[in-house]
């Protein structure tokens, strides 16, 4: 079967019409010298006008009858192009850059950086605790104390507040 | 009735308003449609409705068809999603069947080849029932490239498959189809061996 599976598909391809010439010449002259090639050849060409000669399936006799009533109920619908702002995309994902942004920078504040051992002859990378397992003993009113979250948090109510104004002024022109 | 129309001059007057000239493409595709939808499901009845309400969803979104590719193409789209959509929804209508219904559902699916009609049965109807066994993939790709008349390219775009892949899926596809067809249809695949 693996053997075959080449043979196939060369055929298909010369069938489709897709070879190169050199590679159709090559095809023509393995159909004419060898019995096997042949044989594939007019089984794989037969499956070939089998499917070109059949036909599609046909609906009902009311079917067009039946959408054009149910399309007159309906109107088409403003592209989307016409109605999407892209400046709104936009501050949406710039509000999702600064929000991951902030937090990257939160986390690897937080972060501590300790040497591997220098005694021993290997080489260690760096060790990284992020103490998660001391997650339970954080000072969490301290930590939403610090400059960096209120600065955060600060940037984000900004974003909204445009968001929210951008999408205001949008409506507002709309109905105007 | 204005048959002589290209598709994007039909869209055109239908953007316009002309909503009558819409009949002219569902005419124009309706076979299309509904043979591309059978290939997702068995039930006619279900597929006469899913192609309805892909020619409702093509109309109300005719403005967002840009012309970049063949109508064919973009209302390829439609079907796909809306078939998509519809067996979601049956799948979550049928949790409750349990794996006997299906068994004797495939069961009667096989034994729909026996030989009772088989001989009576047209060349066309006998490929048609051969794709109807492969998977909703391999059916759509055979059925848009014979008679959706798309390229590999035009393929590779609606399917986000590079166009090598499509022609590699292609064989495939033709291939399973020839085991199908040897498998249940022998006597026939035999004589037009001959």
């Amino acid at each position: 079967m693996n053997t075959q599976q080449p043979m196939e598909d060369r055929l298909w391809n010369y069938i489709d019409g897709g070879c190169s010439a050199a590679e159709k010449s090559a095809i023509e002259s393995l159909i004419t010298s060898n019995r096997e090639w042949q044989e594939k050849y007019r089984e794989l060409l037969n499956i070939h006008r089998l499917l070109n000669e059949s036909e599609l399936e046909a609906p009902s006799m009311r079917f067009t009858k039946n959408v054009m009533e149910e399309i007159s109920r309906y109107h088409i619908a403003p592209a989307a192009r016409s109605y999407i702002n892209k400046n709104v995309i936009r501050g949406i994902g710039a509000f999702f850059l600064t929000m991951i942004a902030g937090l990257l920078t939160f986390v690897i504040s937080q972060l501590k950086w300790s040497p591997g051992n220098s005694s021993s002859q290997s080489i260690k990378l760096p060790s990284i605790d992020i103490g998660l397992s001391q997650l339970n003993k954080i000072d969490y009113p301290k930590t939403f104390n610090s400059a960096w979250v209120i600065g955060f948090m600060l940037i984000l109510v900004v974003l909204s507040w445009m968001l929210l104004d951008m999408y205001i002024q949008q409506k507002k022109r709309k109905t105007s | 009735m204005h048959t002589e129309l290209t598709d994007t001059e039909i869209i055109r007057r239908i953007l316009q308003g002309d909503q009558a000239i819409f009949a002219t493409l569902v005419q124009r595709y309706q076979q299309y449609v509904f043979t591309l939808v059978l290939r997702f499901t068995d039930s006619r009845e279900d597929a006469e409705e899913i192609s309805q309400d892909v020619f409702v969803k093509a109309y109300r979104s005719l403005a967002d068809f840009r012309g970049d590719s063949k109508f064919s193409t973009w209302l390829y789209t439609v079907v796909r999603t809306s078939c998509i959509t519809f067996l979601r929804k049956k799948k979550l209508d049928t949790t409750s069947i349990d794996n006997e219904r299906t068994f004797l559902q495939l069961e009667n699916k096989e034994s729909g080849f026996n030989a009772n009609s088989i001989e009576q049965k047209s060349r066309h109807a006998m490929v048609n029932e051969a794709i109807r066994l492969l998977s909703p993939d391999d059916s759509q790709l055979i059925t848009l490239f014979y008679k959706g008349e798309q390229s590999l390219e035009e393929i590779g775009r609606i399917m986000r498959l590079e166009p090598n892949t499509v022609k590699v899926r292609l064989h495939r596809a033709r291939n399973r189809l020839k085991e199908q067809l040897e498998k249940h249809f022998s006597h026939e695949v035999r004589e037009l061996k001959d």
